[in-house]
């Protein structure tokens, strides 16, 4: 093969189908292999972690479920982890959905996480899932004069007041922390400003890579922690592992880490060549 | 035997009927006889109405220890109306020190009582003086944020009333802009469609506002030139404004007879559903120019990748920050935040919009000022750990951030 | 709050007819949206009933429009794509799947098909609704946000090209991200003494998402918050009228 201008011309406008065939075949593989990895929790995980580590048990933690199936990968691990967590902490649980598609996600965390691993805990007194509603940043905003106007039921249709964990919540100020699992708008970002804000209310969360830099600016002041991405889903994993080893089994977001380091360097590979590309045509 | 009955009846019916006398001393509703060296009960019981809200709401707090040898159960938060009517409202954790009643009326005193249950009993019983919960006309906290808007505001109508007296305003020119009569152009001489999407979010989002802003202006350009437009939206309410928007610009430029309620249509609200709708349109119709203005999210690379695989003349515009990137990487050229909503000031020439454009850039001028002279006053506090620098750099923290 | 709702309702109807007015036609919708404007702006700085009040009943009406006005894009949809196929316009086929699909999931969703109680939420276990939001939509929208990792290649192949110096620091801060989000940034410089953690690529990469990238954000976001300001207040004030259809009043 001759390394000649024409060569480096072809490969600098190679066809993308070849480009989304190598990405298809390093994400596949890691995840046939089964390859797992660590991952060393960042500052701004670890405080998520630490302030909930220091909540009093019987804190009113309110966790919204702001995606849906599209991003399951990224977001479900972090609200499973950070239900594990809290349900460890004996913190009374009030899951929501400000998406119509978070219902079903917080319907798997109460099958697959809390179901199994908390026997004991129980529904209404515990933990509870309020469902969704619509309204999106207008919800917020309604929440945070009246929770029960809102919410007279919760998902299943069960009256709200027949629930004793739901006797001393009037409005989001009654929550000691907010949490909010997102993917877009309404979600991490408008909890921060129309409830954090206005009602001094600690909020943290996690949302999608790609969202993250939109919260960073929030951090700390206004927003105690995040978990950005799968790399901050998997971060938290390590950090509940360390505490409650039980949770290995529930692993997700680690378990994914290898196609995510395999087809972020499959990516740089190709801006190497890319530019290696560039330089050769540009020279002759 | 039978004297001491009658004697404890007597004094029963006696209590009985002088205890109004006393009604504020046995407020309360379980007076329980218990080991006080052992079981603590909450003290400084204090009731205050909360400023800067609608009323309504009360808070209670009172203090008790996080530690004891024995920890209560679980500490019971009792409400008294008109002094006498006592009302169990709340039972909060032992480590809980303020309760926010939010069932309470404007104008009524209230008085509360926090009592602390022990297994053995329980132990606790003051009476808090009484609050009345009141509504503010307004929220001082919110007095920076009112000034800070105030100046802003006078800056913007300033502009437009200076510009109402005949001065002109210079505004620089956006490369996107301009691009959009080229590439109407273009796809006019390749006589293809020209695909606009203003955003994936509804008529609430300002950015769907700036959006079908544009696309009144490339309504006009596609009837002049008699090049078909197709714009499909993700919400119902943008399909009937931009309708409307559509029909005015055919009527504007002379051409009624080309527009079409068609050219307008909804897809679906769903996000992924409206992509791949677009993506089939795209494929199929090949348009020649691809302008996407308006709010995005995921699907801003997803359509600029399909949009640059069938080799269309790409314009962007967003106000959305996390998907500013995507969009550089895919189009050729990329309105950036502000410069959205300038383009309906460049597009329509209208003195008034380009002038409210110099207000906004007064505005910028002053937060950077501010910016400036709060980051100097900071490092000079750090530096010199000087109170006075300390005391300005605090004023000018807590003037932008609204508590 | 009952003279104000007396008044928006006034304001309202005035709207209805004068849509049948031509002269009034725009000059309506700009005093509502003045009217209703002043009003939220104003309701943010006062806490007291009924404006706080207000601001809620707003952002309700604004969903049941929303939802109502579902109607119409439904019935557009519908329309346009069985006149496609009635005309028998190019590739109309592809417009049966859409209606079969809009009817399908219409139906089984109105009359909660396999639902053993009627009273049952509409995403219940057992009922076709469900099925079909687990088999059918879920895959679905997995698959269309999963072509993002397919196309971020593909444009970061495009684009990442060191064309210029600014390029070529943006190519490095690329890939300092793109490694210090994977475990391989902590293998690859652990070795680092202390003095040197700083270059550490996990901390690199949060240097760059925390100073450089956010500095840059809060630029982008306060020229958007202006932009917003003031496009808002052209719209109170009835200068920007576009949205209206057009400039004519």
């Amino acid at each position: 093969m001759k390394f000649d201008t024409t060569f480096w011309m072809k490969l600098s406008q190679i066809d993308r189908r070849w480009i989304f065939l190598v990405i298809a075949i390093t994400v596949a593989l890691p995840m046939v292999l089964g390859i797992d990895f660590t991952a060393v929790p960042a500052p701004m995980v670890e405080k998520v972690f630490q302030t909930i580590q220091r909540l009093p048990a019987g804190s009113k933690v309110l966790i919204s479920y702001d995606y849906g199936p599209s991003t399951v990968p990224e977001n479900q691990p972090m609200a499973d982890a950070l239900v594990f967590h809290l349900l460890s902490k004996d913190c009374k649980v009030y899951m929501m959905a400000v998406w119509a598609t978070g219902e079903r996600q917080s319907q798997y965390t109460i099958d697959h996480i809390v179901k199994p691993s908390f026997p004991n805990k129980e529904y209404g007194v515990d933990y509870i899932d309020l469902g969704f509603k619509a309204g999106g940043t207008g919800l917020i905003n309604m929440l945070f004069t009246s929770v029960k106007r809102m919410y007279t039921t919760d998902r299943t249709g069960n009256d709200i007041q027949s629930f004793p964990m739901m006797s001393d919540i009037e409005t989001l100020k009654n929550f000691d922390m907010i949490l909010s699992i997102s993917s877009g708008a309404p979600g991490l970002k408008e909890w921060i400003q129309f409830a954090g804000d206005r009602g001094n209310i600690p909020v943290a969360g996690g949302v999608t890579a790609v969202q993250a830099t939109e919260l960073f600016p929030y951090y700390p002041r206004q927003m105690f922690g995040l978990m950005a991405g799968l790399q901050g889903a998997a971060e938290y994993e390590s950090l509940v592992i360390h505490m409650y080893p039980k949770f290995f089994q529930h692993r997700s977001a680690l378990r994914k880490m290898a196609p995510q380091t395999v087809a972020h360097l499959a990516i740089i590979a190709f801006v190497i060549i890319g530019n290696i590309a560039y330089f050769m045509t540009r020279k002759k | 035997m039978r004297f001491k009955s009658t004697y404890w009846f007597s004094l029963s019916l006696l209590l009985f009927f002088i205890h109004p006398l006393f009604a504020n001393q046995v407020l309360s509703p379980n007076p329980t006889v218990t080991n006080p060296f052992v079981e603590v009960a909450p003290e400084n019981v204090v009731a205050k109405d909360l400023p800067n809200n609608s009323g309504k709401v009360l808070q209670v707090s009172w203090n008790f220890p996080d530690t004891l040898p024995i920890m209560p159960r679980t500490i019971k938060i009792y409400r008294y109306e008109h002094d006498t009517i006592s009302k169990h409202i709340a039972d909060v954790t032992p480590n809980v020190k303020s309760f926010l009643d939010t069932s309470v009326m404007n104008g009524i005193p209230y008085r509360y009582s926090v009592q602390a249950e022990y297994p053995t009993g329980i132990v606790g019983g003051l009476i808090s003086e009484p609050a009345i919960a009141k509504a503010e006309w307004f929220d001082r906290s919110k007095i920076n944020l009112f000034v800070i808007a105030l100046i802003l505001v006078s800056f913007i109508l300033g502009y437009i009333f200076y510009s109402e007296k005949g001065q002109r305003l210079f505004i620089r020119k956006i490369a996107g802009i301009q691009a959009i009569e080229e590439a109407v152009g273009r796809a006019t001489e390749m006589g293809k469609p020209v695909l606009f999407v203003p955003g994936t979010q509804d008529m609430d989002n300002v950015q769907t506002i700036a959006g079908l802003t544009i696309l009144s202006s490339v309504a006009k350009m596609t009837a002049k030139y008699e090049t078909k437009l197709d714009v499909p939206v993700s919400r119902s309410i943008t399909m009937s404004t931009g309708r409307e928007t559509v029909h005015e610009a055919y009527l504007a430029a002379g051409r009624p007879d080309l527009y079409s309620d068609d050219i307008v249509h909804y897809i679906t609200d769903e996000q992924f559903g409206f992509v791949a709708a677009i993506d089939g349109i795209m494929v199929r119709d090949r348009p020649a120019a691809c302008i996407y203005m308006g709010a995005f999210f995921a699907e801003s690379l997803i359509l600029a990748e399909t949009g640059n695989g069938i080799g269309a003349i790409q314009i962007a515009g967003t106000a959305m920050p996390t998907q500013l990137p995507f969009f550089v990487a895919a189009c050729d050229y990329t309105l950036i935040g502000e410069e959205l909503f300038a383009a309906s000031a460049y597009l329509s020439g209208d003195k008034r919009s380009i002038a409210s454009l110099k207000g906004q850039d007064m505005g910028k001028a002053f937060a950077i000022v501010l910016i400036a002279v709060t980051a100097l006053f900071s490092t000079l506090s750090v530096i010199t750990g000087n109170e006075f620098f300390t005391n300005i750099s605090t004023f000018l923290l807590n003037l932008t951030i609204s508590k | 709050m009952f003279f104000l709702t007396l008044l928006l309702l006034l304001l309202l109807g005035s709207v209805g007819l004068a849509f049948f007015i031509r002269p009034l036609r725009k000059f309506f919708p700009l005093l509502l949206t003045l009217f209703t404007g002043l009003l939220l702006v104003v309701a943010l700085f006062i806490p007291a009933q009924p404006f706080p009040k207000l601001e809620e009943e707003f952002s309700m009406w604004f969903d049941v429009i929303a939802v109502f006005s579902f109607i119409l894009g439904g019935g557009n949809l519908l329309r346009v794509h069985l006149m496609k196929i009635q005309q028998k316009k190019r590739d109309w086929q592809y417009s049966i799947v859409t209606v079969t699909g809009f009817v399908i999931v219409l139906v089984i969703g109105l009359f909660k098909v396999g639902s053993k109680n009627w009273s049952d939420p509409y995403l219940a276990q057992g009922t076709a609704f469900k099925w079909m939001y687990d088999a059918v939509f879920v895959p679905l929208q997995a698959t269309i946000f999963s072509l993002l990792a397919f196309f971020v290649a593909s444009a970061a192949f495009r684009a990442f090209r060191a064309k210029t110096r600014e390029a070529t620091i943006l190519l490095v801060a690329a890939f300092i991200i793109l490694i210090g989000r994977t475990p391989v940034g902590v293998w690859l410089t652990s070795w680092l003494p202390n003095p040197l953690q700083f270059f550490h690529i996990p901390n690199l990469s949060t240097w760059i998402l925390s100073v450089p990238n956010m500095a840059g954000q809060r630029a982008i976001m306060i020229g958007i918050a202006l932009g917003i300001i003031s496009t808002s207040l052209k719209m109170i004030l009835g200068i920007e009228r576009s949205w209206l259809g057009g400039d004519e009043s």
